[in-house]
């Protein structure tokens, strides 16, 4: 189609469709009501299951079905990331390492300092997620950050040799298992409930939560070692 | 509030989807859905709202105190999030063996697929 | 049991991921295939329990705050059919993709799981993420032949489209929260019922089917299925036509019947669908007759099936539903041979163009020429054969069904008759080389690492299972039956929200189709094979005249996103149209 006849056919979609959508939206209940059947549900479960973060207690708990197909979305892509960014037969690694420049000082120096911090930062999202705003998935990714200050320090190469890669792929699939495992074979948050706001309350929440971080971290930098290493080490025949 | 709020949302979702429509490079294309899905985010934190309610997070030391905003929806929009990151990885994958194969993420210009 | 069959393929992968760089192919194939099969009988089991009555769990601590999981007859058959389709697959793909090493069983299992999921759950946010689960593992796995131009930009459209159907359902699936604030589907159907038709329930429905049509490839949101289909490698394509689209279908159904039929009438979503599901089958069939790309041309195949399907189902009436029960299954085997067939013929020539391939494909001698023909035999609707079947129960449901349903059995039948008989025996005129502006199937890179020097058991045992399955679901009374049983319950709404909210026992459906063999049935059936004869006749007899599509139809298939996107947006607008403007 032209340009024109695609932008008119979606125009006149989108106008449809946003019509429908404004009068879906004026005959909602009002903005910031307190009609939330579900969510009062939802809260009670989670004061009964000790989980102070209703959130982590959703989705670790309550919900849990819905994150198990999560956590297989990330495993899926990784792996789906990883096979579709193998190297074709017509390409290999560059035999010189064009990263391994000196690093500015003073890069080197903030990203020497924030790694540790960073990792810190990670480990105490994890272990309180279910306490405070937080959590496996979020502090992962922290903690794959925390990871990637070194490229930013050490060059690629200081990277690479902290990054044995099967160890990460390793860690995700049993992590995911692992979370597998605990989360849908019992089926019920089995493990003592605890006192709410205590670090050992919520039963099998603050295990999932690390669970998952680990796996997110782990699936995380196998992921963006499959784009550095398109962007840095590959090189194609043109 | 309301017309705020909703018509944000609305116009996340197809302000992406013209943008994907219009678009010249499939890295864009991506970053427009990420731009429409994120209208989802926005619609579902819209209907979990509650006026003078806090987070749903009763952090130690705090009191425990009723009602919170809806945290069902907060469950929600964050595994939509891990969604859309991951959609988002795959999608710049693909793109990348697309430059490789086509030598252009011009959608005007990518040829292998007609009728 | 429900949530054993979900989580036993995805801890299998997650597994598999963990040790599969230490683990020989062979181990890791069979490891693969030993699942799928045991989440086939996991999930048969469920289907022929659930009988007798839907089995009902909840996955969460609380029962009225968690998921539930409900398994009725057609759900359980479905997640059923996806793991036969797998077990196949897998034995087919033993010498596939070998440089990606077991990723390839990663995914296969992720997606068995994710399909298990979608046909399981009774919860809305649940479906959209299973939904999203088959979606991420599909795109990766459509991509896996990264060589190919043609493979990587169609996974790609297919990923965008899918994606941007899947957030309007996820704001479907908001709105209806925002109305009912559940998002359970029993829940917030008893939530709705009785309540008037308004905007907000007309959009809430309208997007959430959105993104299930367009896994369903309705047109026209149909556009990426044709690219997906074309590029992908062939086990996976044994998946994504076989069930991975009508569980789009399945999916659009059920909401439906859960949650709206208690306040959207059955008559106004019978038209939308009836008006949507005609116009793909036509797009579908016009499009097929003239494709020389073999994939293209079975995906195109599927896409007017489907449209037929949809058609059939939406009618709301237990008999066509179990017809469609029974023509999914059929399809799906006939379908499933047909992309095998055509992936052996890449490895060995290097091609899926229908004119370079002519009278190349080995004759007679050939197994693989009696598996394709044989399946496209089977697709055309010859009794008393799984297709047949299907279609001549679903066509009891209207009296336009038979002439449309004989349509498109003669039209995508004969597509595949004169496309296996060109092929495979050399007959018709030769085909002149393909013009510049048509996708071109030819110099493309095998699926197998290798080139076999002769097809291996494997691959023809898994495309003679797939046949043989397509061929058994029209002659056994026993399936016939649970199909009728299955259409009963689908629609027996009542029984549906009392099951899955109170737990209490299923009461057995008031009325049963006939599902059966009928003399006007074989007739029909044989009327649709002669019909496909004809045409793969006429298409052979005219050489290039016979492999054209109309071409203002065809530049609509471009292959190009920002197309696709608009299109998108017209055909959710068309639905919205066909609900909103019978309610006013």
């Amino acid at each position: 189609m032209s340009r024109r006849a695609r932008q008119a056919v979606f125009g006149t979609g989108a106008a449809v469709l946003a019509v429908l959508f404004a009068l879906a939206a004026a005959g909602l209940p009002p903005f910031g009501g307190d009609q939330h059947p579900y969510r009062d549900r939802a809260v009670a479960a989670a004061l009964h299951q000790a989980t102070a973060n209703v959130v982590a207690s959703l989705t670790f708990d309550l919900r849990g079905l819905d994150t198990l197909g999560e956590e297989m979305i990330l495993l899926g892509s990784v792996v789906g990331a990883v096979a579709l960014l193998r190297p074709r037969p017509d390409e290999k690694p560059h035999a010189d390492d064009k990263t391994s420049r000196p690093q500015q000082d003073a890069v080197a120096l903030i990203s020497y300092v924030f790694l540790p911090l960073t990792l810190l930062l990670g480990f105490d999202l994890l272990v309180h997620g279910h306490l405070t705003p937080g959590g496996g998935f979020q502090g992962g990714v922290v903690l794959a950050t925390g990871l990637h200050l070194l490229y930013l320090s050490g060059g690629y190469d200081a990277l690479r040799r902290l990054r044995p890669l099967a160890w990460y792929e390793w860690v995700e699939g049993l992590t995911t298992a692992a979370f597998a495992l605990a989360g849908t074979a019992n089926l019920v948050n089995f493990l003592p409930h605890g006192r709410v706001q205590q670090l050992f309350s919520a039963g099998t929440v603050p295990i999932l939560n690390i669970l998952v971080g680990f796996a997110v971290g782990a699936g995380a930098v196998v992921l963006l070692a499959q784009f550095l290493t398109q962007a840095i080490t590959l090189e194609g025949e043109g | 509030m309301r017309i705020l709020a909703y018509g944000v949302a609305g116009w996340l979702i197809l302000a992406g989807a013209y943008g994907m429509v219009r678009s010249r490079n499939l890295v864009h294309v991506t970053v427009c859905l990420s731009v429409a899905q994120s209208g989802t985010y926005v619609l579902l934190l819209a209907i979990g709202y509650q006026w003078g309610a806090p987070a749903p997070v009763f952090s130690p030391g705090s009191p425990i105190k009723l009602p919170v905003v809806d945290s069902v929806v907060q469950s929600l929009a964050f595994t939509d999030i891990v969604v859309s990151a991951t959609v988002t990885a795959l999608l710049l994958a693909l793109a990348i063996q697309i430059h490789k194969t086509h030598r252009t993420l011009d959608p005007d210009e990518l040829q292998s697929l007609k009728g | 049991m429900l949530p054993a069959a979900i989580a036993l393929p995805l801890l299998a992968g997650a597994l598999l991921l963990a040790v599969g760089r230490h683990l020989p192919r062979l181990l890791a194939d069979s490891a693969a295939l030993l699942i799928a099969a045991a989440v086939a009988v996991l999930t048969g089991l469920v289907a022929i329990e659930a009988t007798g009555g839907r089995l009902v769990t909840w996955a969460g601590t609380w029962r009225p705050v968690g998921i539930v999981l409900v398994a009725d007859p057609l759900g359980a058959g479905l997640a059923c059919l996806a793991a036969l389709l797998t077990c196949c697959a897998m034995l087919y793909s033993r010498r596939y993709l070998e440089d990606a090493g077991t990723h390839f069983h990663v995914l296969m299992l992720l997606f068995l799981g994710g399909m298990t999921g979608f046909a399981l759950t009774g919860d809305l946010f649940n479906m959209f993420v299973f939904f999203e689960l088959m979606g991420a593992v599909a795109y990766a796995l459509t991509g896996m032949r990264i060589e190919e131009p043609g493979s990587v930009q169609g996974a790609f459209n297919f990923a965008v489209i899918n994606s941007l159907g899947a957030y309007l359902t996820l704001a479907g699936i908001a709105l209806l929260y925002a109305r009912t604030g559940e998002l359970g589907m029993p829940q917030a159907g008893v939530a709705l019922a009785g309540h008037r038709a308004d905007a907000t329930v007309v959009a809430a429905f309208v997007f959430v089917a959105a993104g299930l049509l367009v896994k369903a490839a309705v047109a026209p949101m149909h556009f990426w299925l044709a690219d997906a289909h074309a590029v992908a490698p062939a086990p996976v394509c044994m998946l994504l036509s076989g069930v991975m689209v009508e569980l789009g279908l399945y999916g659009v159904l059920r909401v439906y019947q859960v949650v709206f039929a208690g306040t959207i009438p059955q008559a106004v979503v019978t038209r939308a669908w009836v008006v949507l599901g005609l116009l793909t089958a036509l797009v579908g069939s016009l499009m097929c007759a003239g494709q020389r790309h073999l994939k293209r041309l079975l995906a195109y195949s599927t896409i007017a099936h489907g449209g037929l399907f949809l058609a059939a189902a939406g009618l709301g009436a237990a008999g066509p539903i179990a017809g469609v029960a029974l023509g999914v299954a059929g399809h799906a085997g006939a379908k499933g041979a047909l992309f095998g067939v055509c992936g052996l013929l890449l490895d060995r020539h290097h091609s899926v163009d229908e004119g370079e391939l002519h009278g190349r494909g080995g004759g007679w001698r050939e197994p693989s020429c009696w598996l394709f023909l044989a399946a496209g035999l089977l697709l055309t609707g010859l009794p008393p054969f799984g297709p047949g079947l299907g279609k001549v129960v679903a066509e009891e449901g209207a009296w336009w069904l038979p002439a449309v349903s004989l349509l498109v059995s003669s039209i995508t039948g004969g597509a595949v008759l004169r496309a296996g008989l060109r092929v495979f025996l050399g007959w018709g005129r030769r085909l002149p080389p393909p013009r510049p502006d048509q996708t071109y199937g030819g110099d493309e890179s095998p699926e197998t690492e290798e080139p076999l020097p002769r097809t291996p058991k494997s691959m023809l045992a898994a495309l003679a299972l797939l046949l043989a399955g397509s061929a058994a679901a029209g002659v056994t009374p026993r399936l016939a039956e649970w199909a009728g049983r299955g259409a009963a319950m689908f629609l027996d709404r009542g029984d549906y929200l009392r099951q899955a909210l109170t737990g209490a026992a299923g009461h057995p459906p008031a009325t049963v189709p006939e599902v059966g063999w009928t003399t006007s049935g074989v007739l029909l059936g044989l009327l649709a094979t002669a019909g496909a004869l004809a045409v793969a006749a006429l298409q052979l007899r005219a050489g290039e005249a016979g492999v054209s599509e109309p071409g203002p139809l065809r530049r609509l298939h471009l292959g190009h996103i920002g197309d696709y996107v608009a299109w998108l947006f017209a055909g959710v607008a068309t639905l919205a149209v066909l609900i909103g403007s019978s309610l006013i």
